[in-house]
């Protein structure tokens, strides 16, 4: 069955397929900045790291790249992973 | 006369623009400014394989057309020839990281839309053949409507190909520019292209991935971030003592040579204890100054940096600010100029503004001579067992003083002056790579060449300044010549401040012209002791030594603290203004900040006075 959480909610090493972004609460520049890193529908995604205190930030592949994102904005990115 | 044919170098960051820049005009580069931004601007010449001469400019790598920094905003503007300080380019260079190919080709496709005529170097071909990753090049082409060469920059691999291109490119007529398309629409067309041109596709990037486990483990990744600090810094002590050793065996040579070439007098004095001696007890902290930037050029090219910014984020946040803000605050350990101008690619303004406050506390390469005469005075060269010497760990000290001090220093502005709102920390990793012999060596000579510049130019001009108003007007018989002269009345009307902390007549004397640089702190001690000196040998004897001397421990450690929170160096003052457009926090810095190195020297003397030291 697959799995559709928010990123922040994403298990590690788990592919998945980017759904839906709500710019709208990212607010401007943030929205650029992911836009500008290549996050869009349809796009794949993976969780790999987090870091120490409260797991935060979080270090994600969005295609090709390697990016670091704080949960914060990662709740705003909804995923789907194919059943496990 | 017909100038010389323009082309831009473009590409996103980290697709390996510099170092084609680089490998393709050599040494011969130019490094400025663009007018009214604290952008750089790097151009240089290269020679086409007939003899025609071409300019390249290194635009800052940008994302897209749609500028989110200073610095994209300057590429953006030159493509559309609106930068002023730069003419319009004749063609283009873009530079594609082979194996980020849907990320790079949006901001590719916008500039090509731009009808320039264009050269791609598909970058980094080693690395995507290793991921497994195969470009068909002749299809990018084709959907590009330009011309792809393979490169390797590192390795100097495609740079005639790329050169016959743009001999060839600059020689076309640009074309209309495509209708403006839709950010969207284009990262999708980025993609498909992509995905049709790339044959064979594995999302590993085997040996990132691999170093990442490990480096970015929630608890091994912070164990090994703190051990690679540490050994930074201890490093900067053990590594430089022969080639210091040296300079100071030079120093004395010359010394001895310019006495014997000299008659005694006034000349010689200036000459051998001002000029020689002063400025060589600056000159000798140069392989520790190399040393720091050995080590913070070799985290950036590495592709550590942003690792390490993700670490310490969690820590930055409880500040007020980001792991964006490590980067800049890092590159301030050798100099707060160029971490100021770091802080550009902090968008939030909030968030800046505290970052470009804090920067200074940061204990820039300056601060080295200062700490190194003080600790190499006052405090034993023992070890504390395991091999680590306590001269380094109090020097570690005082680095750690400066950073708590300038995240205590954020969280205060953040709650008070720059309060806003919480902060989102969003940036690319990008892949590791071996660091590269000669790019390094290039960043090390611009930067101990600036270095040096600083203590040919800016010390050596205050330290004969210095000598002259400490050596006129002639104090009669009975009197001290540091006192009698107007240095010497000048320093005892900051005395009567200083005197609070701890601080003596020597030390008020060499507080104001150390605000022309930090590192004059140390000449000017060199300056006032050799003046005041009864006999020749003792002017020219180590200043360390005529410290350990003279000064009690508590005086010395106040003079160490107040160094790392004074705001002593007024370039970075005006780099301040500059950056934040006005005089309103420049003033403010330099008040909150003497305001701490007061009460922080003030403390220190009166708690090591009472313990007895």
């Amino acid at each position: 069955m697959a799995m559709r959480v928010s990123l922040d909610k994403l298990p590690f090493h788990r592919p998945a397929t980017v759904t839906g972004i709500d710019w709208e609460s990212l607010g401007e520049s943030d929205a650029k900045r992911l836009r500008n890193l290549g996050f869009d529908e349809g796009v794949g995604i993976e969780a790999l790291h987090s870091g120490l205190f409260g797991r935060d930030p979080l270090a994600i592949r969005i295609g090709r790249m390697q990016v670091a994102i704080r949960r914060a904005q990662a709740k705003t990115i909804m995923v789907e992973a194919a059943g496990a | 006369m017909t100038s010389i044919p323009l082309v831009a170098v473009v590409g996103n960051p980290n697709a390996g623009k510099s170092a084609l820049f680089n490998m393709l005009t050599g040494a011969r580069q130019k490094v400025g400014n663009y007018p009214g931004v604290t952008v750089e601007r790097k151009s240089g010449r290269m020679a086409l394989a007939d003899g025609r001469p071409i300019e390249l400019v290194d635009l800052p790598g940008a994302y897209s057309l749609d500028a989110s920094s200073p610095d994209e905003a300057v590429t953006r503007d030159v493509v559309l020839g609106r930068q002023e300080g730069e003419r319009l380019p004749d063609a283009l260079l873009i530079v594609l990281d082979a194996t980020n190919l849907d990320n790079h080709l949006r901001f590719a496709l916008q500039v090509i839309g731009l009808g320039f005529p264009t050269v791609v170097a598909l970058n980094m071909v080693d690395l995507a053949r290793r991921d497994g990753l195969t470009i068909d090049k002749a299809r990018l082409a084709a959907e590009l409507g330009a011309p792809v060469i393979e490169t390797v920059a590192v390795r100097k691999r495609g740079m005639e190909e790329v050169k016959a291109a743009l001999g060839e490119a600059v020689l076309s007529e640009r074309k209309a520019a495509r209708p403006e398309e839709e950010f969207t629409g284009v990262q999708r067309r980025a993609r498909a292209i992509a995905s049709a041109a790339t044959v064979g596709q594995t999302f590993t990037r085997r040996s990132t991935l691999a170093i990442d486990k490990v480096v970015l483990h929630p608890v091994g990744g912070l164990v090994f971030f703190f051990a690679l600090m540490f050994l930074m810094f201890q490093a900067v002590f053990a590594w430089s003592e022969a080639p210091m050793g040296w300079i100071e065996a030079g120093q004395e040579w010359l010394g001895q040579a310019a006495s014997a070439a000299i008659p005694e007098g006034f000349l010689r004095d200036v000459v051998v204890q001002g000029i020689i001696a002063g400025v060589g007890a600056v000159i000798v902290f140069l392989p520790q100054i190399l040393i720091l930037f050995l080590f913070i050029l070799l985290l950036e090219a590495t592709g550590y940096m942003v690792r390490a910014a993700f670490l310490m984020d969690k820590l930055m946040a409880k500040a007020g600010l980001s792991g964006h803000a490590f980067i800049p605050l890092l590159s301030s350990f050798a100099c707060a100029i160029p971490g100021i101008m770091a802080t550009r690619t902090i968008e939030d303004p909030k968030q800046r503004l505290t970052t470009i406050l804090i920067a200074p506390l940061m204990t820039c390469a300056a601060r080295l001579p200062v700490y190194g005469v003080i600790i190499g005075a006052v405090i034993p060269a023992t070890t504390v067992g395991l091999g680590i010497g306590l001269q380094g760990l109090v020097m570690f000290g005082l680095y750690v003083l400066g950073i708590v001090g300038a995240l205590l220093a954020g969280f205060l502005l953040r709650k008070t002056v720059t309060r806003g709102a919480s902060q989102s920390f969003i940036m690319e990793m990008p892949k590791y790579q071996a660091p590269h012999l000669r790019p390094i060596l290039i960043g090390l000579w611009q930067r101990g060449w600036a270095f040096l510049k600083r203590a040919g130019g800016i010390i050596l001009a205050v330290t004969i300044a210095l000598w002259l108003l400490s050596s006129y007007p002639v104090a009669p018989e009975g009197q001290k010549q540091t006192e009698y002269s107007i240095a010497g009345r000048i320093a005892s009307g900051i005395e009567v401040v200083v005197r609070p902390i701890g601080f003596n007549h020597e030390i008020a004397l060499a507080l104001l012209p150390s605000m022309a640089a930090r590192e004059v702190a140390v000449t000017s001690l060199q300056t006032v002791y050799a003046i005041d000196a009864e006999d020749e040998e003792t002017a020219a004897s180590e200043v360390s030594n005529q410290i350990a001397g003279r000064w009690s421990l508590a005086t010395a450690l106040a003079f160490l603290i107040w160094f790392v929170f004074a705001p002593q160096c007024l370039s970075t003052i005006a780099v301040a203004r500059r950056e934040t457009n006005g005089w309103k926090w420049p003033l403010f810095m330099l008040g909150y900040l003497f305001a701490l190195a007061y009460v922080a020297a003030g403390a220190t003397y009166w708690i090591a006075t009472a313990a007895g030291l």
